[in-house]
């Protein structure tokens, strides 16, 4: 359950924003999570609603988008490669794919009040 | 109401300690490698039997991370290698501030490899930046063919796998060719190392791998592996 760790992180720096911009009221808060990252959603979802109380972000509406895998080869460059079931290994010519999204793990953006 | 652009991390923190870390192994010449995987893969074993092999030649010390006990630091100590236990309580990996806090408690200076035993998981410990300069994961034999697919950012994460409890296979249901296959399909690059702390098969392999890791350390001819 790392995610409390994370989820700790994420109101940290949204606290951070809002003091900074002198506001004293989180509305929402947008996500962006990687597939490629260990984190679940409902996890997240959770220690949010376990940490959120007494925070600026008390009543702020959570918002994660989930950001699917998607890689690229280095021979067939043209291919957007989509991938399902984590193997790394170009389908047309088995070269070594890298990932070119899905490792996301941060704040998009905040809406204050 | 107005939105805000963040262009933090969420893990920016974390990173930014590991940086820290980092720069501290760094300035003393200790090279570290982060040792992750499930609970009861033999993680301390793998450890023990490493540290025999080559204790004579490398000034060598451990940190070990469980959620509570310090049996584990008592093993690497029987063995006559300063150890530092961080107990996490209730948390289920080591991050970049436990292992900096213990740097304060232990002293790693005149080192040549630190190891650091995270907790027993194969999910939270993937998404926290130690500083390391290798991760290595230990994957026993009998937790089944699927574990690299069912837990792939370790998987990813690691650059060297260790197959351990290879004396099992027999039992296991599995063939060694299988479970290198899934790593592979996850992990193209890993280095992949079958042993058995049982009978020591294996062993050599692995040794002299991280013998000529260490040696390039030594003789200043920089650092393989990624963080």
């Amino acid at each position: 359950m790392h995610e409390m760790a994370i989820m700790q992180s994420i109101l940290e720096i949204a606290e951070g924003e809002a003091r900074k911009h002198g506001s004293k009221r989180i509305n929402r808060i947008k996500l962006k999570i990687g597939e490629f990252r260990g984190v679940v959603k409902d996890a997240l979802e959770f220690s949010f609603d376990v940490l959120r109380v007494n925070t600026p972000a008390e009543n702020a509406e959570l918002e994660i988008e989930t950001v699917p895998i998607r890689a690229e080869c280095p021979n067939c460059s043209d291919v957007d490669i989509s991938i399902n079931d984590f193997t790394m290994i170009c389908p047309n010519c088995g070269a070594i794919l890298s990932i070119t999204s899905g490792r996301e793990m941060e704040i998009e953006y905040l809406d204050l009040e | 109401m107005h939105q805000v652009t963040i262009e933090t991390g969420i893990m920016e923190a974390n990173d930014h300690l590991a940086g820290h870390n980092r720069e501290l192994y760094d300035e003393y010449g200790v090279y570290v490698i982060n040792l992750m995987s499930a609970p009861g893969a033999g993680k301390t074993s793998v450890l023990e039997q490493t540290i025999t092999r080559i204790k004579d030649d490398y000034k060598l010390g451990v940190i070990e991370g469980d959620l509570m006990t310090t049996m584990d630091a008592d093993r690497m100590s029987a063995l006559g290698i300063p150890a530092y236990q961080i107990t996490t309580g209730t948390v289920c990996h080591l991050d970049a501030r436990m292992v900096h806090n213990a740097l304060h408690n232990f002293d790693i200076k005149g080192l040549d490899l630190l190891f650091i035993e995270n907790v027993g998981n194969l999910v939270c410990p993937a998404e926290f930046n130690l500083g390391e300069h290798l991760k290595v994961m230990v994957y026993s034999v009998v937790e089944g063919a699927e574990k690299p697919k069912k837990y792939p950012v370790m998987f990813h994460e690691a650059s060297v796998v260790l197959l351990n409890k290879i004396d099992l296979i027999p039992y296991a249901g599995v063939s060694l060719e299988e479970l290198r296959r899934n790593v592979y399909s996850v992990n193209p690059e890993a280095m992949i190392f079958p042993l058995s702390c049982r009978t020591g098969e294996g062993f050599d392999a692995w040794i002299d791998w991280l013998r000529t890791h260490l040696n390039a350390k030594i003789a200043g001819k920089g650092l393989v592996g990624k963080s």
